[in-house]
């Protein structure tokens, strides 16, 4: 049967009709190639190739070759080292509440609950919301003078009368975590409860009748069986918060002494404001770099915890 | 300022000799000399432009608008599409547009003619730049789209920080207001305010790590009589008076009399919210404010306000920052008349003087001019005084990226993690390295 198979398929490749219908194919997707090809392709190779020249404006010219060089005054630059361990910070500690956070909403969405489609759809409300507005809700919530996390803990009794949230440095860039975190954990949520709800209830009874109490039968069952979710939710929320910039030019335009700026923000401000294009050219392929290493770290992580899983 | 003068100066003489003949043919299509006497030439000049302005309380959406409108009357066949973005994102999208040519007409800050000029970004036009003009303009105005002998742009947008301050609080806490007059006295006055618990922090500066920070540094450099780059265009700003003036600053904070948040998020419009409010007593800012804090829709203290000429330093100095803006010309327009129309057209005194009130014209005579004077007497009386000494940033190609290191140290020092010497030192260092570089 499978030899039949295979021989009306070898008589079809070799007929003129699956060449025509393969040019046909090739025409049909090639205007996508081309687009693709144009607006993503070429910039990535376009970028790559700028980083060895020092460009110094936007306008086409003849601009010294300098080989390594941007990349070498990249690590070489004590700014460069203070931004990407403010990226660093950022990525880990927003990634780690908002996968913290998103689970245990996930588990109470999940769980039979009343108005269940209504608490469902309001959890999008912050992650539908433009980073913009969100950055400049934030900033007002944090605001010194008429703040309302001020005037909460004023009403509460514990003080923070006055308190500049977005004062000092490392205050700051813990405040436009916090800000983060309530934006981004809806995303979390729903792949968690996807991942919740694809997971057979069979097993959780099987266990009960084995006599599992619901912590282990969280660790044994439905960790496990979510590894798969939480990958693919941590490197997308990894890769976004690693180069997070329109939060931090909303809130603190990288500021007070530079304590909140990230390495998007460092780049852009050196590609664009300061028109370093093959600096920032390089810093981008160094962005790039960063990403691949931490997700290659996750998926690493990861996938050795679902094998544990299923031994 | 002194070298705005000289390059004023060189350039009368120059054009006085080279400019007769070029601009007795330019003078006919200048509205500023008359818009019947352009009018036939006018009709000549078509096609599309497109131009970027600042979105801001200044020359408004509206102002820009209206303008347009007229330009329209008289030059029929002209179309204008007008766009507007924050002047955060203004240099990069001049940027970020120029290999595209998307814009014929940018509105450029005093900071970026050398930038912009020197990269050929935007054009020379010096050659259309009639000598009359050059006398015809106050010199701070002249001197913002100068660089090296050059002109690239026509000054549009003349402004400097002024002393805003509440006069309600003042007579509450007994401060004689003529003490305002020197920043020895303001911080007096301020002690007073607190003394009184009229307000917890009488004031409110734009010290977020940004350019309006250093705005602000910079007009204080100059009342203590600092420089900011020496002859040989090294930084001294770490030195004397300099220091003194980051000094001043952080001790205003020290001593509780500026609000913290001003280190934090607070831009110019943040103070002028907070003045607005009552929540301080004084502050510095650009001319929009008198209008708006003024204005007992949006204000508390309308009628309960004035203002002062920047106050002087120990040395009796007290330039005002030059914050002045110009229209220039993209270097990739394809219709260069039809962008220089335009921009003669806004910049013109007649144009300029109808919406005085939102912002000071750039010419001269429109500060005895009764109908600019009826506007804001209140403004124009200390613009006449404050235009007329005014401190330039360097006009340096590489300013932004100088500018951002000395922001940061600036910031330290603000906010206590450096001492003014120690920040001014390390950003007089990194400030070299980006010039030399």
């Amino acid at each position: 049967m499978i030899e039949e198979k295979r021989n009306v398929l070898e008589r079809f490749k070799s007929s003129g009709r699956f060449r025509g219908e393969g040019i046909l194919a090739f025409a049909l997707i090639l205007p996508s190639l081309l687009v693709v090809g144009w607006i993503i392709l070429y910039p990535i190779l376009r970028t790559f190739w700028m980083s060895f020249f020092d460009i110094e404006s936007p306008l086409p010219g003849s601009y010294p070759f300098v080989g390594l060089h941007n990349y070498f005054a990249a690590f070489k630059s004590s700014d460069f080292r203070m931004v990407t361990e403010h990226s660093l910070y950022f990525t880990f500690v927003s990634t780690f509440f908002e996968l913290t956070l998103g689970i245990l909403i996930a588990l109470l969405l999940n769980s039979p609950l009343k108005f269940r489609g209504f608490w469902r759809s309001i959890v999008v409300i912050p992650w539908a919301l433009p980073t913009i507005v969100n950055g400049a809700l934030w900033k007002w919530i944090y605001n010194g003078n008429y703040g309302v996390l001020n005037e909460l803990l004023h009403v509460f009794h514990l003080g923070g009368q006055g308190h500049n949230w977005l004062g000092s440095p490392f205050e700051a860039l813990n405040m436009v975590i916090i800000a983060d975190i309530w934006k981004n954990t809806s995303l979390v949520v729903f792949f968690i409860l996807a991942g919740l709800q694809t997971i057979p209830s069979d097993l959780y009874e099987a266990a009960k009748v084995d006599g599992s109490t619901p912590i282990k039968s969280f660790w044994n069952i439905t960790i496990p069986l979510l590894v798969p979710s939480i990958m693919v939710v941590v490197i997308l929320r990894t890769i976004d918060a690693f180069k997070v910039f329109d939060i931090i030019y909303i809130m603190t335009k990288g500021g007070p002494a530079s304590g909140t700026q990230t390495i998007s923000f460092y780049t852009y401000q050196q590609t664009f404001s300061n028109e370093y294009f093959g600096y920032g050219s390089a810093l981008a392929y160094l962005i790039v770099i960063f990403t691949l290493v931490i997700a290659w770290f996750y998926i690493k992580l990861l996938r050795q915890g679902t094998l544990e899983g299923v031994s | 300022m002194e070298n705005e003068e000289s390059i004023t100066d060189r350039q009368v003489s120059r054009r006085a000799i080279l400019g007769a003949g070029a601009a007795a043919g330019l003078v006919t299509m200048m509205p500023t000399e008359g818009y019947a006497a352009g009018f036939s030439k006018a009709a000549n000049v078509k096609g599309t432009i497109s131009a970027l302005f600042m979105k801001q309380a200044g020359y408004s959406d509206t102002d820009v608008a209206k303008m347009t409108a007229d330009f329209k009357k008289v030059y029929p066949n002209v179309t204008v599409k007008t766009e507007f973005v924050a002047y955060e994102a203004l240099h990069d999208k001049i940027v970020t547009s120029a290999l595209a040519h998307t814009y014929d007409v940018v509105l450029i800050d005093v900071i970026w003619p050398a930038e912009f000029g020197s990269k050929k970004m935007v054009v020379d036009i010096t050659n259309r730049w009639p000598a009359s003009w050059t006398n015809d303009m106050l010199g701070g105005a002249v001197a913002t789209a100068v660089y090296n002998k050059h002109y690239y742009g026509i000054p549009w947008i003349l402004d400097t920080k002024y002393f805003f301050y509440n006069t309600e609080h003042m007579a509450k806490a007994k401060v004689d207001e003529a003490s305002l007059d020197t920043w020895d006295g303001v911080m007096k006055a301020a002690s007073a305010i607190k003394k009184a618990g009229l307000v917890k922090y009488p004031l409110a500066w734009s010290w977020t790590q940004s350019e309006s920070m250093l705005c602000d540094y910079m007009q204080l450099l100059g009342a203590f009589g600092g420089q900011f780059l020496d002859a040989s265009g090294k930084p001294a700003f770490n030195k004397g008076g300099g220091v003194q003036a980051l000094e001043f600053m952080r001790k205003s904070i020290v001593d509780g009399l500026t609000d913290p948040v001003s280190t934090a998020t607070a831009a110019e419009d943040d103070v002028r919210k907070m003045f607005s409010a009552g929540q301080i007593s004084m502050g510095l800012n650009w001319t929009y404010m008198w209008a708006m804090a003024n204005d007992p829709k949006q204000s508390k203290v309308a009628g309960k306000m004035k203002v002062l000429q920047t106050p002087a330093g120990p040395g009796g100095k007290r330039p005002g920052i030059n914050g002045s803006m110009a229209l220039s010309m993209s270097s990739g327009t394809k219709n260069p008349e039809a962008a220089w129309a335009y921009m003669s057209f806004l910049t013109s005194q007649k144009e300029q003087n109808a919406v005085a009130m939102d912002s000071l014209p750039v010419w001269k005579s429109s500060y005895t001019d009764p109908v600019v004077v009826k506007t804001s007497p209140a403004v124009v009386a200390q613009a006449k005084k404050e235009l007329n000494d005014m401190i330039l940033r360097p006009q340096v190609t590489k300013y932004n990226a100088m500018s951002l290191v000395i922001q940061a140290e600036v910031s330290k020092a603000l906010i206590g993690q450096k001492t003014p010497q120690k920040a001014l030192d390390d950003a007089a260092t990194k400030a070299a390295a980006v010039l030399n570089a």
